[in-house]
């Protein structure tokens, strides 16, 4: 801390920091164009100018750049200077030579960083006449479109896109007044980051390419702050609605998990929100063998209510992509007993292993903030890059993290990003990834390591042995993998934050004892460490401490139910130890969940058709629903409000954004509309989140915290809820006047303290209720800087969300020790393992046309040795047969050759639209497809 | 016989002339207001507009007479009929010309002055009964003005009764042939228009209704021929008391030439003009204003009145 | 008092003033040029919609009683897909032609718009689109934006108004 005097006044200031950051942090308005909080400071726009002094009695100063300036104690500058004041208008003025005349049609125009500079020096007429320059704009994919003529040459968007992101494809060619950027031809823009382009550039150069579909500005949007729900990660979102339909997705900005960014499938999977096979009203079976017809929403109750009457068994299925509060409400429906988890048995007992591991061990799970000051890092079975994508952008940047010493020797700032990568070179920090394919992040990797999940695991126990030799050792290590382990072991002992990193995507519980034992192996040594593990859904942490068993058990528990009513007695000995002797179940609740997508369709086809009846709660129309003798409308993230709990254990509300049209409402309250009308409630009904929220709690302490996620429902400002509409919010007399011209009143909204209107509070609300960044003068995302103490810190009042699970300090943890043995091939058959895509492997996002149309296509994954091996070329069409399918089912799949897979194993891409529903690992064999002899496609 | 039929004729041409002349006030009073604001004011219906008045009621009385589920029933029933009634018993004793006129009470000045303070209630009933805190507070607006205004009302009146030496209408219009009572009883006169004015609730002192502070104050609830009947009550009082103005002040009937009703018709009309005038050009006060001047002002001068009347008349004898 | 009456006299000397009232609709009155009666959606000089859907007059709007959506067609033309104006609410105040920048919202000398039904007064952009220019005959927005335009009648990057020709991206010589 520091004294400084700015326009000669003193202000306390944050040492090491550049005066532009302080400035903004002050509360000045300094107007800035190529600075960014995460990018840091190159001073390539001048925009920042201001006057410096030597001392008090300096009169003349001297123009410096704000953003390439460190705060030195008793600094004395002036941003009101006129000399300063008038360089900054004539840089915008020179910027906006070439600027063309877009703003109506510019889709950025309403949070344009350039208008709100432009604006903010006073360059208010444009006094060049001449000839403007012109480029000609290249096709970008679907997801960003690109509009060149707008550039003013700041060089944000290469600089997040190749040197933060890592992307290769996009960069500034051409020269002096002509500077392009841009891909070297037409084409998809490779990084899944591609998205964030649209917030960094501070015009409109880089716009969103599916808002533009449906383009609304952001003074129109109706906002509320929301949770993505398309991976476990947990990051936070500001969805977008107009006329019904949600827009857009946009960054809200939480210091600790996603910071000023988002992926690609995060930012554009929102449009399955809007599709068309959205289940808007109830529908009702009247008769089995009848189709599902709309009914309205009381005879839809009063079907359930005979379904459940008379009593029928019920049991109920949850869901790690419903909010904790639905999940809980369907438990409290059927009870706990008879409470299933939505997640299949192995993916049950992974997430119960991180669960048990988390809670019970040294190692405390880092948010994503802490992930990017990681400095030695091992990534064990997980394919960050697809599964959790920002979670590789964080270990993008913890890369930077130990060669930041190289720059701190030379005294040169962390922010001044330039200066730091040519002290730096190409030197980077430890991370190690072992994973069962390549990944996107390898060519930051120290080492790589590719093998087959349990291969992978044998890795993590030798490294774990290497840092504590009363670790179980691993018999039988090749010496090359034992070198690898031993240095991996020594950048993780040396490192000060050593950070592990696994998690479900390989499928295979060694991996993560594996993982949990580097973890303890650096605990027990006195070691600190840091221990992160991605699970697939936005709730899946949340749904596991919900509890419940898998759906697996439901299936043997109805099936063989069914098979005990025809009275053979066997299918009822092999039903699970959690089966009662009552086997009877007449009717399934299934909430928020395709089972098609969770277990083989054979198997759940046996299941849906052995229940008397089924009820399903979901937004979609799919596999599962149609086969539903009731399906209730549930409503999307965008529509309901609830908590999910992230791969962190981070507790995040997120809230209704519209009201949608139709019965479309929670799935909490469609379970408490059953309970009401059948009588079963036991207690206060609830009337609004906050109510279940506290049942919740008070029934499961671990999920206790949640109640503090965000401020509940009657919470006030000045006695004023935070309005969802920005204070511009234009139509509201005539946008239904087309039905009506008597303007509704405003819908209430019982569960959150955010009105739907544009009356309220329009101050800084708590972090966690924060609809949009806006500030006077600062229509971008931009005015995020208003919104924290210190511009690149957290949020004003702490970042959003609670911490459901700390670790145990200093606890001597115990050791895994079922070291798998190493992989061998089988003769004729594959390991077939599942690989994530960023763009297809999540059931929701993929629906989002955007997302389908990059959406990977099913394919086999094979090494080009065993290709060789079976006949097959890339390109040709293979046949793939599981050992565990009895019925002979297959998948005809053309064969990608992938050099680095470990022989003998296969990879199949996972929850592609068509593959959805295989369980993998699984063993299978693989033969080459004639023409002609295709059978068993997938639909 | 003839005796009872010429009573009769007389109440039935006078009922009727009063009506249709305050119906057809209402179009005089909108036309002139339109002459001196720079404007035509209803011109439409009929020739000059003329027939507005038809419309105005066959308006009113297709109207919704709806009376309000929270008021007083039987009193909000009540209130209008009560001015109607009382400002036409009041035209009873005006002795319009010779021979021409209802009754000829010897106690028609009192009879007069009772009648205009029954009217009262009919104001304070209706704000009551409507059960609305505008209404009410028009109501209780009505109540005070009417008390404070009567007071002077009847006693600038003294000095004429004074003078004429009779409470009888018709023997004060006699007592004015040599000298219309406006010139010794001027400052009676000038009390008397001001009290006048204030008994028939017309601007300036229209505090009751005040429609911009009290959206229309006592009559807010009243819709159809129910308002129709404050709206004629009030019309009818205007002619009631430039009628006695005229009676008392400028000699009824008495005139060179034209016959004795020409004059009391012609007089009495420049009088209801005057007041149309008033309306016209004159700003409403503010309620403590009224009430001071009430009290401070008139009162004080008209009992200076009755002193010198008094005065002069013991000293002269007269 | 003195002035009570002095007013009294100077309104009594209004009666020989001639009445100001224009006898409308039997008269009818004189509009000024830039009065603003009901609004139009206006074309350019080549019959295109010059409305490119900006969301600026709906935001100027200080009653909020116009109502649009924004698409674009084959030829990247930006256009309103729906165009609502309720002028129920709308008071004529012309924030909303102040604030188009492309004059393609206009507000003209007509006002004779009375209705039975405020149904009616919801119109559509049928009902509000011209087809001439109005009050600006010769601008074309498109004519000076910097976007392509493909089409008959379109536009490429370089073409419109003060646009030097595309950069040359393979051009190394300065």
């Amino acid at each position: 801390m520091t004294t400084i005097h700015i326009d000669s006044r003193p202000y306390i200031a944050q040492d090491g920091d550049n005066l532009l950051q302080q400035c903004l942090s002050l509360g000045f308005n300094l107007p800035y164009f190529c600075w960014h909080p995460a990018l840091g400071s190159v001073g390539a726009c001048r925009q920042c100018a201001i006057k410096q002094f030597k001392n008090e009695d300096d009169q003349r100063g001297k123009i410096v750049m704000a953003c390439m300036t460190p705060v030195t104690d008793g600094a004395r500058i002036s941003i009101d200077d006129p000399e300063a004041r008038e360089f900054r208008a004539s840089v915008v003025e020179w910027l906006m030579v070439n600027h063309p005349h877009d703003c109506p049609v510019c889709d950025e125009g309403g949070e344009c960083h350039l208008q709100d500079m432009t604006v903010m020096t006073g360059h208010a007429y444009r006094r060049y006449r001449g000839r403007k320059r012109t480029f000609h704009n290249q096709n970008l994919g679907p997801l960003v479109n690109h509009e060149m003529n707008r550039c003013i040459q700041c060089y944000r968007c290469t600089r997040f896109y190749r040197d933060y992101a890592g992307g290769r494809d996009l960069d500034a060619l051409a020269l002096r007044n002509q500077v392009y950027f841009g891909r070297h031809e037409d084409g998809i823009l490779e990084s899944e980051f591609s998205g964030n382009l649209v917030e960094v550039c501070p015009t409109g150069v880089f716009t969103d390419k599916t808002l533009k579909q449906h383009y609304t500005r952001k003074w129109d949007l109706q906002t509320a702050p929301s949770v993505c729900v398309h991976c476990g990660l947990g990051c936070n979102t500001i969805p977008g609605e107009r006329y019904g339909t949600l827009r857009r997705i946009r960054n809200r900005f939480n210091g600790a998990v996603n910071g000023y960014f988002l992926c690609d499938r995060g930012r554009y999977g929102y449009e399955f929100v809007n599709n068309k096979h959205r289940i808007r009203q109830p529908l009702l079976r009247k008769a089995r063998g009848a189709a599902l017809q709309s009914a309205i929403k009381h005879d839809a109750l009063q079907h359930i209510a005979a379904l459940l009457s008379n009593g029928n068994r019920v049991i109920g299925i949850g869901s790690p992509r419903a909010s904790v509060e639905s999940n809980f409400a369907l438990r409290t429906l059927v009870g706990p007993e008879r409470f299933y988890a939505g997640v299949s048995e192995q993916d049950n007992r992974l997430l119960a292993s991180i669960l048990d591991i988390l809670r019970q061990g040294p190692a405390r799970s880092p948010s994503l903030h802490e992930v990017e000051l990681a400095d030695a890092v091992l990534v064990l079975g997980e394919d960050v890059c697809n599964t959790a994508p920002l979670l590789a952008l964080a270990l993008r940047q913890s890369v930077r993290t130990q060669p930041q010493k190289i720059a701190e020797k030379m005294h040169i700032p962390h922010w001044n990003d330039n200066a730091v990568r040519e002290a730096v070179q190409q030197e980077r920090g430890p991370l190690f990834i072992a994973t069962v394919a390549g990944t996107k992040l390898d060519d930051v990797a120290t080492r790589t390591f590719r093998a087959a999940p349990g291969d992978l695991a044998r890795l993590g126990f030798a490294v774990a042995h290497a840092l504590d030799s009363s670790a179980p050792p691993v018999q039988d290590m090749p010496d090359a993998l034992q070198e690898l382990a031993v240095t991996i072991a020594e950048a993780l002992k040396t490192a000060e934050r050593p950070m592990i990193i696994s998690g479900m995507g390989c499928g295979d519980r060694a991996v993560i004892e594996a993982a949990a034992n580097v973890a303890w192996s650096l605990s027990n040594t006195g070691h600190p460490v840091e221990l992160c593990f991605t699970v697939p859904e936005c709730n899946s942490l949340g749904a596991a401490m919900t509890g419940g068993v898998s759906f697996e058990s439901a299936f043997e528990t109805v099936v063989s139910g069914a098979a005990c009513n025809d009275n053979t007695a066997d299918a009822a000995a092999e039903a699970s130890t959690d089966v009662t002797a009552d086997f009877s179940v007449d009717t399934i609740i299934i909430l928020e969940n395709d089972l098609y997508q969770r277990a083989d369709a054979a198997v759940v086809d046996r299941f849906l058709a052995a229940a008397k009846h089924v009820v399903v709660i979901d937004h979609m129309d799919n596999a599962t629903c149609a086969r539903a003798d009731v399906v209730l409308p549930a409503g999307t993230f965008a529509e309901a409000d609830g908590t999910l709990v992230n791969n962190e254990g981070r507790a995040q509300r997120f809230f209704q954004v519209f009201v949608p049209e139709g019965d479309i409402q929670e799935s909490w309250r469609w379970a408490q509309d059953i309970m009401t009308i059948t009588g079963s409630c036991k207690g206060q009904p609830w009337m609004n989140l906050d109510q279940i929220t506290a049942s919740c709690a008070a029934a499961i302490p671990l999920l206790q915290p949640i109640l503090h996620a965000a401020p509940p429902a009657d919470f006030r400002v000045g006695g004023q809820k935070i309005p969802r509409q920005p204070h511009r919010y234009s139509g509201r007399t005539a946008m239904r006047a087309d039905i009506s011209v008597h303007e509704p009143k405003p819908p209430e909204d019982p569960d959150a303290p955010l009105s739907f209107s544009m009356e309220g509070y329009l101050g800084h609300p708590p972090s966690a209720l924060i609809p949009r960044f806006w500030a006077p003068g600062w229509n971008s995302g931009q005015a995020v800087n208003k919104f924290q103490d210190e511009v690149g810190l957290p949020l004003a009042g702490g970042d959003p969300g609670v911490r459901l699970i700390e670790p145990v300090p200093a606890r001597k943890a115990e050791y895994f020790s079922n070291v798998p043995t190493a992989f061998t091939r089988h003769a004729d058959e594959w390991l077939v393992v599942p690989l994530h895509h960023v763009f297809g492997s999540d059931e929701l996002s993929v629906l989002a046309p955007a997302i389908a149309e990059l959406a990977a296509r099913p394919y086999l994954a094979l090494n080009p040795a065993d290709a060789a091996e079976l006949g097959l070329a890339a390109g040709n069409e293979s046949r793939l047969q599981l050992l565990r399918a009895t019925d002979g089912t297959g998948y005809s799949l053309p064969v990608q050759l992938k050099p680095e897979l470990q022989r003998g194993v296969a990879g199949l891409p996972a929850g592609l639209p068509g593959l959805a529903g295989i369980i993998l690992p699984a063993w299978g064999k693989v033969t080459r497809l004639e023409i002609g002899m295709k059978q068993g496609a997938p639909p | 016989m003839s005796e009872l039929a010429h009573t009769w004729t007389n109440v039935v041409v006078i009922l009727i002339f009063v009506f249709s002349f305050a119906a057809l006030l209402s179009w005089i009073e909108r036309r002139l207001l339109g002459v001196w604001q720079d404007r035509y004011g209803p011109n439409r219906v009929g020739p000059f507009g003329v027939l507005q008045s038809v419309a105005d009621a066959i308006k009113l009385l297709a109207k919704e007479d709806w009376i309000p589920p929270f008021a007083d029933k039987a009193l909000f029933v009540l209130a209008p009929a009560v001015i109607a009634i009382t400002t036409l018993l009041a035209f009873a004793v005006v002795p319009v010309a010779p021979g021409i006129g209802v009754v000829d009470l010897n106690i028609g000045l009192l009879f007069f002055l009772a009648m205009s303070s029954l009217g009262v209630y009919s104001i304070v009933l209706g704000g009551w009964a409507s059960n609305n805190k505008y209404s009410l507070l028009g109501g209780f607006r009505a109540a005070a003005q009417m008390l404070s205004y009567e007071v002077f009302m009847g006693l600038s009146l003294m000095g004429v009764v004074m003078l004429a030496g009779s409470f009888n209408l018709r023997d004060i219009v006699t007592a004015q042939e040599g000298l219309w009572f406006c010139i010794p009883q001027i400052l009676g006169l000038i009390t008397f228009t001001v009290a006048g004015i204030a008994e028939a609730r017309r601007l300036p002192f229209d505090l009751p209704e005040a429609e911009n502070e009290l959206v229309a104050g006592f009559h807010t609830e009243y819709s159809s021929m129910k308002f129709g009947l404050f709206f004629i009550g009030e019309y009818v009082g205007i002619i009631v008391i430039s009628a006695m103005m005229v009676t008392l002040f400028f000699g009824g009937w008495l005139g060179p030439l034209l016959p004795p009703l020409m004059w009391f018709l012609l007089k009495t009309s420049i009088i209801i003009g005057f007041f149309i005038l008033l309306r016209a050009s004159l700003p409403r006060p503010r309620y403590d204003q009224l009430m001071a001047y009430g009290w401070k002002v008139m009162l004080p001068l008209t009992l200076f009145n009755l002193l010198i009347t008094g005065a002069i008349v013991l000293a002269w004898g007269l | 008092m003195w002035n009570a009456l002095k007013t009294m006299w100077t309104i009594f000397l209004h009666m020989f003033h001639r009445p100001v009232t224009v006898q409308y609709p039997d008269e009818k009155p004189y509009i000024p040029p830039r009065w603003r009666g009901r609004i139009i959606l206006s074309r350019d000089p080549d019959g295109e919609e010059r409305c490119v859907a900006c969301y600026l007059c709906a935001a100027a709007c200080p009653v909020d009683c116009i109502a649009l959506q924004a698409t674009e067609d084959e030829h990247g033309r930006r256009y309103p897909e729906f165009f609502r104006i309720n002028f129920s609410r709308c008071i004529f105040c012309g924030y909303c032609e102040e604030a188009c920048p492309t004059d393609a919202i206009q507000l003209t000398s007509d006002f004779e718009m009375g209705e039975y039904d405020r149904k009616n007064l919801v119109y559509e952009k049928e009902d509000l689109l011209i087809d001439g220019p109005g009050k600006y005959p010769d601008y074309n927005f498109y004519r000076v934006a910097g976007l392509a335009i493909t089409g008959e009648g379109g536009k490429n990057k370089g073409e419109a108004e003060n646009e030097a020709p595309p950069v040359d991206l393979h051009h190394l010589l300065p």
